[in-house]
């Protein structure tokens, strides 16, 4: 077993019901929900694999795929979605080649939509990290990921 | 049972206590519209269906809320209907509309409810969504996982979780996308599934449904012809072909549960490789033959030979009836009583061993016993793979509030579930336990009162645990003092207690030790002759109880009744109107050396494959080389089987009529459930043929009831057994008369020795026959897969080969890392006996030193590496430790 998950574990009894606690440090400490390392919370907590999995896909807050350099997450609230918000996701896709729930496979990029950023006045949004652009335009987007092909940073 | 009223709809309906609404009320031919409910699983009220209305209190999920007496229940008011319709049309609004194609149709709870409720297809088409398919799981070679059909009532959730504890399945995702999935939403196949089946079995849609599904045209109980537990099945055949399986659940062990091998692997019946008529050799090749050349070829032959020169090989396969008349065959047509079977490589210690201490050889408790003990110690017993339908019920009585003691030199499956696990090394058993004993002796725990009163030499024993100080015990089993100590503590204080064990007890150069230190420890807690408790061997075969009870072994005629007792052998002399040996003949590892000699020159096997299972198969290749007449009756042709001058086609465990002993001691029906294959025949047919022709009397029989009546007749355990009475009664052995209900838990009053005392027995701890060393530094042993039996003859045909399909030696990450060898690799595995190549797997499971290897790959023969070294006592070969090293290829 990994140092890393040693030491999350030390601060726990192994106790079912402290399942849900360990999964958000855990997916604090690696950015996300690792397979073999849910099998390890079950072994840990003595409880079936399959329900550690069933609890952390139930809620929205724990992520199976690593999260990008650059994790993007479109607003897909009521604002965002009036205002454009699905053609927003469409070019982003594009852009950065992947799709929604997907990293790249370089780490570079990981992409999800959230359902909303609370900036509804600036709608259509998107965060990158933690900044935000808002009045998003096809033009903007395109300014926001130019492709790093010579090794140059694509976020102004 | 306390009896209730109520009504449902004006109606009085009586029913037990603790009923709940829907059970009374689908008891009482009423129907409540239902889908998440399943008789065999808790109530969980989440599909919504079952409403109904108890006047003045309101609307509740009548399959999780109790009868009460004196309630007014309603199942249809407008406010019902309305409820339930609309649960229901959100339900079937996603379903798919193609019953007819569907394998479920006519036999659907939700075409059912749609049928009952009734639908509007307009109304209903208004409503359905976009459709979305999801990828159907094909993965698994018995049954398919469409997630379209899914209801979501998670009858298949709590049967892998609940009824046999894998927890495979469970809800994934939320709301609108939650479906039922695996760990990682994994094909069925790559996940943690034992292919069981339980949930296909339950699955009230179409969602979860066997590959093959020909509806059976009919159907016949029988008893599983695979391992020793003895579950019931139901053969389903359509012409001359059996095509379903399905548990009985009128059977009071596995009550409708099965394993993977019960369940699915019956396609070996119908396979084309079967043997259907009989060959012999000419010029080293075989040609079909008539059975009246092959039997009068055989019976020229027997004649010439007289009783030393004549060993027959029985079988832990074949019914009651068939080692009956093998041994008959054996001592009263060639006199001799050279007839042994595999039991010799599997029980021959516990035979031995328990009779000793207790006066008789066999599981003293019964399976269902399980459920109300409160402490359960397994040790050599991997019981999830060997025996699954008992390991389901330890598992759930762990979850009931028993401890689990599991000791293994692997970490098995039944480690998950454990309190306690020690993991000593590999024959070191007696001193494992003999440490225990000392620490339950040192610490006051004994059970003072039940020795005093049923048990002797207890003075002699307690002086020979001087030796098994914790010092000594931790050095040769390498498991910790603690845990030592908490395992005697636990199983001396929580009683009833129940032993488990099996090979890994058994197969040592010291296995009666083994098995002795199993008695004593029963003994010094009193955990013998009450229920729940006792020393429980789980016999491997199916019948392997039965064959050494019908006496298919060299010293004892059936009824354990020995053959150089005077009076013993007038009895049979006079029922079988002969003149009979009374000398004891050879065992099983003691007749290739007597061949080798050049003593024995005939072999008869019936139902064995000693080139793959026996320890040290060459020295049997050899031997079998040598023999000048050799006939093997089977229902494949068997790596053994090639060797033989002739080869008779028998009829598989589906095409005859018997009797199973399982290892409870429990006499169950083989029932015909379709004619036999080709030209083969059941095997107490050809061997009552081979004697008639041999000019002898006492083989006219012409089913096998007669032949039972005759054993009930001889011996006295079976007395009152006959098909007339298993029709209608459960027996379990001692069963002496006609009004004899059978035994289920031995030793009650007085245990079967001479004196009636439960012995107690010295012991010392003696080193397995071969220890690792400079040239072969690790041990091996050996284990069993899920997906297989024994030499794989039968499971070697079909869908369980996909499940798995060759030998892996498994290995610890140490060891593997110091040989320099990444998983999946060929290796050589080498001892002093042999080579032999396999693939490795690395895994945490074995210990370092411990290499473990099965014995179902006839390419990967493990047992041409197996000591033959035997056991003085019980003449059983150390299969379990001998010393090996790999090599890269």
């Amino acid at each position: 077993m990994e140092e890393r998950l040693k030491k999350i574990f030390s601060s726990y009894t192994g106790k079912q019901h402290e399942l849900i606690p360990i999964l958000q440090h855990t997916q604090n400490e690696y950015g996300y929900l690792p397979e073999n390392i849910m099998l390890d919370i079950a072994g840990f907590i003595r409880v079936p694999e399959s329900r550690v999995y069933s609890v952390a896909t139930f809620y929205g807050q724990f992520r199976f795929t690593p999260k990008g350099k650059k994790h993007v997450m479109v607003c897909r609230g009521t604002a965002c979605h009036v205002r454009g918000a699905p053609r927003i996701l469409e070019e982003t896709e594009k852009l950065i080649g992947i799709k929604e729930g997907e990293t790249s496979p370089d780490l570079e990029y990981s992409l999800e939509t959230v359902a909303c950023i609370g900036a509804c006045g600036l709608a259509p949004n998107m965060m990158v990290n933690d900044v935000t652009h808002g009045r998003l335009t096809n033009k903007k987007i395109h300014a926001i990921f130019v492709r790093k092909e010579k090794g140059e940073s694509d976020e102004k | 049972m306390d009896k209730i009223t109520f009504t449902i709809d004006g109606q009085k309906i009586t029913a037990d206590k603790g009923m709940t609404i829907l059970e009374a009320a689908l008891e009482n031919g009423i129907y409540i519209p239902h889908l998440c409910y399943h008789p065999d699983l808790e109530p969980v009220g989440v599909c919504r269906l079952c409403m109904v209305e108890i006047e003045q209190r309101g609307l509740f999920t009548s399959c999780n809320t109790p009868a009460e007496p004196e309630i007014a229940v309603r199942t249809e008011t407008p406010e019902i209907e309305k409820v339930r319709r609309v649960t229901a049309e959100l339900l079937i609004v996603n379903h798919p509309f193609d019953c007819l194609i569907c394998e479920k149709n006519t036999n659907c709870e939700l075409q059912k409810i749609a049928h009952f409720i009734g639908i509007d297809e307009e109304h209903i088409n208004k409503m359905r969504k976009p459709e979305r398919i999801l990828p159907i799981d094909t993965s698994n070679p018995f049954f398919i996982y469409d997630p379209n059909r899914c209801v979501l009532c998670g009858i298949c959730v709590r049967t892998c979780r609940n009824t046999v504890s894998i927890s495979t399945l469970d809800f994934m995702d939320r709301g609108y996308n939650s479906i039922v999935s695996t760990f990682g939403n994994k094909p069925i196949l790559e996940s943690r599934c034992v292919s069981c089946g339980e949930c296909v079995a339950r699955c009230p849609v179409g969602s979860l449904k066997p590959k093959e599904t020909p509806i059976p045209s009919r159907e016949i109980k029988t008893t599983c012809p695979y391992c020793g537990v003895g579950c019931g099945l139901i053969l389903g055949s359509r012409g001359d072909k059996i095509v379903s399986s399905r548990g009985d659940i009128e059977n009071p062990i596995n009550k409708g549960q099965l394993c993977v091998k019960g369940r699915f692997g019956h396609e070996f019946i119908n396979h084309p490789e079967r043997l259907t008529t009989p060959l012999t050799k000419k010029d080293g090749l075989f040609v079909e033959t008539s059975w009246d050349e092959a039997l009068e070829l055989i019976a020229d032959k027997f004649s010439h030979y007289n009783g030393d020169q004549f060993v027959a090989l029985s079988s832990a396969k074949c019914t009651n009836e068939e080692n009956y008349i093998m041994q008959k065959f054996t001592r009263a047509v060639m006199g001799t009583n050279t007839i042994d079977h595999c039991a010799r490589l599997c029980h021959a210690p516990s035979v031995a061993g328990l009779a000793q201490s207790f006066g008789s050889g066999a599981m003293t408790n019964s399976i269902n016993e399980i459920q109300y003990t409160k402490s359960i110690f397994a040790i050599g017993t991997n019981t999830t793979s060997a025996h699954p339908v008992i390991a389901y019920k330890i598992k759930n009585a762990v979850k009931e509030g028993s401890k689990l003691i599991v000791a293994n030199p692997k970490e098995i499956d039944l480690c998950e579930f454990a309190d306690i696990f020690l993991q000593h090394r590999p024959g070191t058993d007696v001193a494992l336990l003999m440490g225990i004993m000392k620490v339950i002796v040192d610490e006051n725990l004994y059970d003072r009162d039940f020795i005093n009163k049923r048990c002797e030499n207890f003075t002699d024993f307690k002086s020979s645990l001087d030796n098994f100080t914790l010092d000594f015990v931790e050095r040769i089993t390498g498991v910790h003092r603690d845990k030592i100590i908490q395992a005697a503590v636990t199983y001396a204080t929580h009683k009833p207690g129940m032993l488990f064990y099996a090979m890994g007890i058994t197969q040592h150069t010291h296995g009666t030790d083994n098995v002795l230190a199993t008695s004593n420890i029963a003994l010094l807690t009193g955990n013998i002759g009450k229920p729940s408790t006792g020393v429980n061997p789980l016999r491997g075969q199916n019948n392997v109880q039965g064959a050494c009870d019908l006496g298919a072994l060299p010293n004892v005629y059936p009824g354990y009744q020995k053959v150089d007792v005077p009076a013993i052998k007038q009895k049979f002399e006079k029922a079988w109107n002969c003149t009979l040996s009374e000398e004891p003949g050879l065992t099983h590892t003691e007749i290739f050396d007597s061949i080798l000699e050049g003593k024995i020159k005939v072999l008869y096997q019936m139902g064995e494959n000693p080139v793959i299972s026996e320890a040290n198969a060459s020295h049997v290749i050899k031997a079998i080389e040598q023999l000048e007449f050799f006939v093997a009756q089977d229902i494949f042709l068997t790596e053994t089987a090639r060797y033989a001058d002739v080869v008779l086609p028998a009829s598989s465990f589906a095409e005859k009529d018997g009797t199973f002993t399982n290892t409870e001691r429990r006499v169950q029906r083989v029932r015909k459930a379709i004619e036999p294959l080709g030209e083969s025949k059941p095997d107490w047919q050809i061997t009552c043929e081979i004697a008639k022709r041999m000019g002898k009397e006492g083989f006219d029989f012409t089913h096998p009831v007669q032949i039972m009546d005759e054993i009930a007749s001889l011996t006295p355990s079976y007395g009152g057994i006959s098909y007339e009475r298993l029709e209608y009664h459960d027996l379990q052995w001692p069963c002496p008369n006609d009004t004899h209900m059978g035994t289920p838990i031995l030793h009650s009053e007085s245990f079967a020795t001479a004196s009636g005392k439960g012995k107690f027995m010295p012991l010392t701890y003696k080193p397995s026959f071969e220890l690792p060393d400079d040239d072969y530094p690790l041990i091996l042993t050996t284990d069993r897969s899920l997906y297989h039996f024994h030499t794989a003859t039968m499971t070697r045909k079909g869908g369980l080969v996909k499940l798995r399909d060759r030998e892996l030696v498994e290995i610890n990450p140490q060891d593997a890392e110091e040989l320099g060898l990444t998983n999946a690799q060929l290796v050589k595995v080498i001892s002093r006996r042999g080579v032999v190549k396999s693939q490795i797997k690395i895994t945490d499971v074995s210990q370092k030193g411990v290499i473990s290897m099965t014995f179902h790959f006839a390419e990967s023969p493990t047992n041409l590496l197996t000591n033959d070294a035997i056991d003085p006592v019980a003449k059983i070969p150390e299969t379990k430790v001998c010393a090996v090293r790999i090599e890269k290829v």
